[in-house]
């Protein structure tokens, strides 16, 4: 079969799974997508087995897979290999061909470089443009348009230490048409013009997304990491998907409605990662060694939208991705890097930070202090349970009743009740990211906010970064009861926004909702330790006099658990919040948060928001995580069962072209196992029902003498016909002729674990080498579905 | 596949472009009103408040070079700079500009070509014979490489994009039918 054949045991074994894919390489259909793509040329078969095989034309398409299926990563990965070895043995026989397999080599990190500069570069131009938009929605910069309220004041010497933001250059709109910056009047205008804006945004956002791009809307990681695991999703990480996202994202977080940019960022990346894929055919042509790419990108996406390149990459191994290998983890780390380099050249907050709510503090925090921590997690958990549950129950309504009808009028209601309910209050009035901004900071002696009015010793003056607890001022008890409100605003409004139409991430608002409710109980605290010095908790270490309590450490944690209740991360969660924070002393904290809010979520249900919205959609996700402790046998699981007709087969050398068309036709099976007859039914391959449709289609019309009475041949040769009979059809190539098999005794334990492990489509169940059925993904997802009590009608796609 | 190939690896190139032109905006301009030190100094005894914002290169950035006039009297210098905090900041006020004014046109864009889609193609399309065969032919696997290859060899290039753009409405036809009506994903 091959020439290589024989050098080692362990090469057959991948020569023979290898057969399909060493064919499918050659077809080498040009596309005229680049230059790079083209430039291999149409490969020899070597050996003498495929002599006849020459005469067939190659045809184009062989081995891809259709949309909605699944993909087979044994086939993926032995193509692969089979690739490389082609490579390496042909680059001994020229310069120029060695030359192509350096090329080839490298090519896996110049995609990565390409994804890092383009995901980076778009991060940029997103996070500038929601700056700007954002303000658009209460004022307009006089001297230049394009500055949004900061950038406009950047330069100006008017502004005075009591009023920080303002300057005569940042106008509002009611200062603009009336005159009037002040009064009732001007409020009323202001509101109702910040309303109009919202609205305007979010019907713009959703509109685009309904006619350009449906598949931009959500969140996306939970199709990305159904994608990941291998499924086909075509057009999801296109194009059109790209723009639309990466457009509609600005406007839908600059409408003020309770969403963010980070999950949404992911996606982009990852299409930034499918777009640069179809540049190097090593990558378009395989989905295995594609999904590696995507599993980079992730990480890209995450190191820019959270300025975290470690915890990106940690993000994409964690949450995202299904298969990742160690070559793919150097991969992330150095797109990650390059993402994050380019986004921090573009400087977009001017900060030279890459997020907006970067925040730096040293102050030491005790060892008491883990009490509020520990109760932050329990309220992070409680948080991402009820969050999750009344999510999902919206959600299905969406899916199942009259309102997933009208997807622009849902957008529209609900950006106007956020627009209405968010202006009167300043914390929910500007934009989220500012907020958890403001929440994060500690109160230094320089800080203008209404949260840091406490009440000052006039006659004491110290350094700036020494400040001891004070007792809260009037601001102080005023903000508390606005930030209260925000909390359970933003609590209800982010469960009925999440999963709209429209680009939305959940991580900013959660991380929101987490350091509201940290930053009161961080007040709470402070204000004890001052006015009790004498009780026994805070005796030891909180003296007079000294700085013991940093409630923006609280406002930190609270994020980081109620961020960690939802998606369910640890880890990376919290190497994202130490990279956001630059300390090393807070690791402790933020972890005891993360974990018992972790513990707390799990009590109460063992999915994270992805994995709900994955199963909310049936998408076939074969979890990693999920234990299978059932005592069920292959033979309970498999097809045909008791009562069901025959498995439908095809014999070696006995069926004709027609036989095959009608049985195509009549079932809807996306493969067919070849048996060597019907009577004995020993197996002796698999083959795929898309590549049996192609190469029928392409046999009788390219080739000679194929008729329906013809006869197809999966032996390795056809033998000698007399010429009166039809000319045979060989289909030996398509054949994959090491199927996966276990035996009809094999417990279904171990058959979960094959195909999690191994990332099979299907796997047939034998008993003596006698062929009994076939088990599939959707067959393995029903079951499990069924086990834990659940519809197992509801694994939608196969 | 060929026909929108060429396009998007066109509109790539713009991207990057984009990027580009940003690398060398940034690199290139720091005028006057893309630096600045500002410090801001808290009330102290009886002087009120004050923000002090001036453009000065990174090492004079501190209050003895910023804060002028001076408001105390020499021997209180120190003790006044000492509670003033001064930070030096960059910005890029033409990436800013460049980025604002491209996100714009391209949503301007889109916009324009939204409502060519859904005002003006229904007429144009209603006496075009080219596109009856479309409609009325099914989504099965055996056609869809037909229909492919036959309209990316359209002759002219105003035919492939003609051909491009009916597979992509196509496509996003289908994709509106799985998201909106079917409710199959994404919900």
């Amino acid at each position: 079969m091959e020439a290589g054949e024989g050098k080692t045991p362990l090469y057959q074994a991948n020569v023979a799974r290898g057969v399909f894919g060493s064919c499918s390489v050659l077809f080498d259909n040009v596309s005229s997508l680049s230059g790079v793509s083209s430039a291999t040329p149409t490969e020899e078969m070597n050996g003498a087995g495929n002599l006849m095989d020459f005469l067939d034309e190659p045809f184009p398409d062989v081995g891809t897979y259709e949309d909605f299926h699944t993909i087979d990563w044994l086939r993926e990965k032995s193509r692969d290999t089979d690739r490389h070895r082609k490579i390496t043995s042909k680059s001994k026989e020229s310069i120029w061909e060695l030359i192509k397999s350096l090329l080839d080599a490298w090519s896996g990190w110049v995609v990565m470089l390409l994804i890092g500069l383009l995901s980076g570069t778009l991060a940029g131009v997103i996070d500038l443009a929601v700056d700007w938009m954002t303000d658009l929605k209460e004022g307009v910069c006089l001297s230049a348009f394009w500055y949004s309220h900061e950038q406009c004041c950047w330069t100006s010497n008017e502004t005075t230490f009591d009023d920080r933001d303002k300057c005569p250059q940042w106008q509002k709109w009611a200062e603009l048409m009336t005159g009037h910056a002040e009064g009732a009047g001007a409020y009323v205008l202001n509101y109702f013009l910040y309303i109009l804006w919202a609205l305007l945004f979010s019907f713009l956002a959703v509109s685009l997304v309904r006619v350009f791009a449906p598949y931009a809307c959500g969140s996306g990681i939970p199709e990305i990491k159904t994608i990941l695991s291998g499924f086909i999703i075509r057009g999801y990480l296109g194009k059109w998907t790209l723009l639309i996202k990466t457009v509609t994202l600005v406007l839908a977080v600059s409408s003020g409605l309770s969403l963010g940019k980070e999950g949404p960022l992911v996606h982009v990346a990852c299409c930034c990662g499918n777009l640069f894929c179809s540049l190097f055919s090593k990558y378009s042509k395989n989905e295995g060694k594609r999904r590696e790419v995507l599993s980079a990108a992730a990480a890209a996406g995450v190191s820019v939208a959270f300025g975290a390149p470690i915890g990106g990459v940690l993000f994409s191994l964690e949450e995202v991705s299904y298969y990742f290998p160690l070559k793919t983890l150097w991969r992330s780390f150095f797109a990650a890097l390059v993402a994050a380099f380019t986004l921090r050249s573009i400087n977009p907050f001017g900060n030279s930070r890459l997020v907006l709510f970067y925040v730096e503090y040293h102050t030491p925090w005790y060892m008491a202090e883990l009490v509020p921590f520990i109760l932050l997690g329990v309220f992070g958990g409680l948080w991402g349970t009820l969050f999750i549950r009344a999510n999902i129950a919206w959600c299905r309504r969406r899916k199942t009743t009259q309102l997933g009808k009208y997807p622009v009028l849902e957008v529209i209601a609900i950006t106007g009740i956020t627009a209405v309910l968010a202006y009167p209050n300043p914390y929910t009035r500007r934009s989220t990211s500012e907020l958890i901004s403001e929440l994060f900071n500690d109160c230094g002696a320089l800080e203008s906010s209404q949260l840091c009015d406490y009440i000052n010793n006039p006659n004491m003056s110290r350094p700036v970064d020494d400040i001891p607890d004070r007792p809260a001022g009037p601001g102080v008890y005023n903000a508390l009861w606005q930030l209260a409100l925000a909390l359970v605003f933003k609590i209800v409004i982010t469960i009925f926004t999440f999963g709209m139409k429209i680009p939305s991430g959940l991580f900013i608002p959660s991380m929101a909702v987490g350091a509201i409710a940290g930053r009161i109980v961080g007040i709470a605290v402070e204000q004890m330790a001052y006015h009790h010095h004498d009780w026994i908790i805070f005796k030891n270490w909180c003296r007079p006099g000294a700085d013991c309590v940093t409630p923006g450490l609280y406002a930190m944690v609270g994020a980081a658990a109620c961020l960690g209740g939802v998606t369910r991360m640890t880890v990376s969660l919290v190497v994202i919040m130490f990279e956001l924070t630059g300390g090393l002393e807070y690791i402790v904290p933020l972890m005891a948060a993360a974990v018992t809010s972790k513990w707390v979520a799990d009590a109460f249900g063992k999915e994270g928001i992805y994995e709900s919205h994955i199963q909310l959609n049936g998408y076939p996700y074969l979890d990693v995580r999920d234990e299978f402790t059932h005592r069920t046998l292959a033979t309970d699981v498999m097809r045909p069962r008791r009562n069901d007709p025959p498995l439908a087969v095809l014999t070696q050398d006995t069926t004709t072209v027609e036989d095959v068309e009608t049985l195509i036709k009549d079932t809807d099976y996306n493969g067919f196992p070849v048996v060597v007859s019907r009577e004995s039914e020993r197996l002796i391959g698999f083959v795929q029902r898309r590549d049996l449709t192609l190469a029928i289609k392409n046999a009788r019309q390219k080739q000679d003498g194929v008729v329906s009475s013809s006869v197809v041949y999966f032996t390795e040769d056809a033998p000698q016909l007399p010429a009166s009979n039809p000319q045979p059809l060989k289909l030996r190539r398509i054949l994959n002729l090491s199927p996966f098999t276990v035996t009809d005794h094999t417990p279904m334990e171990t058959v979960v674990d094959i195909f999690r492990k191994l990332g099979l489509r299907q796997c047939l169940v034998t008993r003596s080498g006698r062929l009994l059925g076939i088990i599939t993904k959707k067959d393995v997802l029903r079951h499990m579905a069924q086990m834990m009590n659940q519809d197992p009608e509801s694994i939608m796609f196969n | 596949m060929s026909g929108r190939g060429g396009s998007w690896s066109f509109i790539v190139a713009a991207a990057l472009t984009v990027f580009l032109l940003d690398v060398v905006v940034f690199a290139q301009a720091k005028s006057f009103e893309d630096v600045r030190c500002k410090c801001i100094c808290p009330p102290y005894r009886n002087i009120t408040g004050h923000i002090y914002n001036r453009n000065v290169s990174q090492k004079d950035c501190n209050c003895l070079h910023v804060v002028e006039p001076m408001p105390v009297p020499g021997h209180d210098v120190e003790a006044y700079c000492l509670l003033c905090e001064c930070k030096y900041e960059e910005r890029s006020s033409n990436t800013i500009k460049v980025t604002i004014i491209i996100y714009l046109s391209v949503v301007g864009a889109l916009l324009l070509y939204m409502l060519f889609l859904l005002l003006v193609d229904p007429l144009i399309r209603k006496h075009d014979p080219y596109t009856q065969p479309l409609h009325n032919e099914e989504d099965s696997e055996e056609m869809r490489p037909q229909v492919d290859s036959s309209q990316a060899r359209g002759n002219t290039v105003l035919e492939r994009v003609e051909g491009a753009q009916q597979r992509w409405k196509k496509q996003v036809q289908e994709q509106r039918k799985t998201v909106f009506d079917r409710h199959k994903m994404l919900s």
